[in-house]
């Protein structure tokens, strides 16, 4: 798998849900979904699942970026996800971009924050753990 | 059923799940008691996680979860009232099997005045060993426009 955070390095759900490579920031990915009937939950809102979804996905990609950044070749797992719903997901695109609080050799813990129009407001946040597993194990 | 307030699971799922999130994931009515519901998540090849290891991604359970969720708290208050997650967490035990459908069950323990709290399990075939544990609260959103259509309102 591609390890430097480009849309090669999407998982077939990420994909398959939508979710596209927006940008970078500092090294960093930002991942976006369109408002699209397979986000949807009640009319006109983001689905909680498909909002959870692109926070797992930024995660992953925030994590990948900084592995790829120490040269690192690692199987990812994911431990437990805890999300926090702020707002509504609105009929436009989300964004959402990770950080990688901590990596250590085995796993990983990353903080998620998700958007809209304005960034200052995040719709949703979470906190990942994910195992960084060696390959060669 | 001669209660037309009653809330039933087996005949709201196929309404709820006909579009949206929920219909692209294609989850389908499994089981319900007088305070859970379990929803199944059908095996999909473009549902995988990590290349390589050909396990379904974490998403979709999360999304199964929220969903049997959702429906738990409606059979537990017996009505359909708008609804919005304000907490899921999540815990992988380990990986579901390869081509095997995903099972979400979820059992609302709690409803107050505002919220709902609901805890679960995802498992590949076994309850007895789960692929998922998940704990939630959800809060009531009062008579906002949810314009969806169920049967019997």
């Amino acid at each position: 798998m591609s390890e430097n955070g480009n849309s090669d390095a999407l998982t077939p759900y990420a994909r398959s849900l939508g979710i596209e490579l927006a940008g970078s920031e500092d090294g960093i990915p930002v991942m976006s979904v369109a408002f699209e009937e397979a986000v949807e939950g009640r009319p006109e809102h983001f689905h909680g699942g498909a909002t959870g979804g692109l926070l797992e996905t930024a995660g992953y990609a925030a994590l990948r970026a900084e592995l790829a950044k120490r040269d690192r070749e690692a199987l990812l797992k994911p431990i437990n996800i805890t999300v926090q719903y702020l707002s509504a997901g609105k009929s436009r695109t989300s964004y959402a971009k990770g950080r990688v609080t901590k990596l250590g050799r085995r796993s990983a813990n990353l903080t998620v924050e998700a958007w809209q129009d304005d960034r200052s407001r995040p719709i949703a946040t979470a906190v990942m753990n994910v195992l960084v597993a060696d390959p060669k194990e | 059923m001669t209660d037309k307030t009653a809330f039933d699971p087996k005949t709201a799922t196929p309404f709820l799940t006909s579009r949206g999130h929920s219909g692209w994931l294609g989850l389908q009515y499994s089981d319900h008691g007088d305070d859970w519901v379990e929803l199944e998540l059908p095996w999909r090849e473009d549902l995988l996680g990590e290349d390589g290891q050909r396990v379904l991604a974490s998403g979709p359970i999360l999304s199964l979860m929220d969903m049997a969720s959702g429906l738990a708290i409606w059979k537990a208050m017996n009505r359909f009232e708008p609804i919005a997650t304000l907490d899921l967490r999540v815990d992988y035990v380990r990986p579901a099997r390869e081509g095997s459908p995903v099972f979400g069950r979820s059992q609302c323990y709690r409803v107050t005045r505002s919220a709902a709290f609901v805890r679960g399990l995802a498992h590949d075939g076994d309850a007895s060993d789960p692929v998922a544990h998940i704990q939630a609260v959800f809060m009531k959103i009062g008579q906002s426009a949810d314009k969806r259509e169920l049967p019997g309102e």
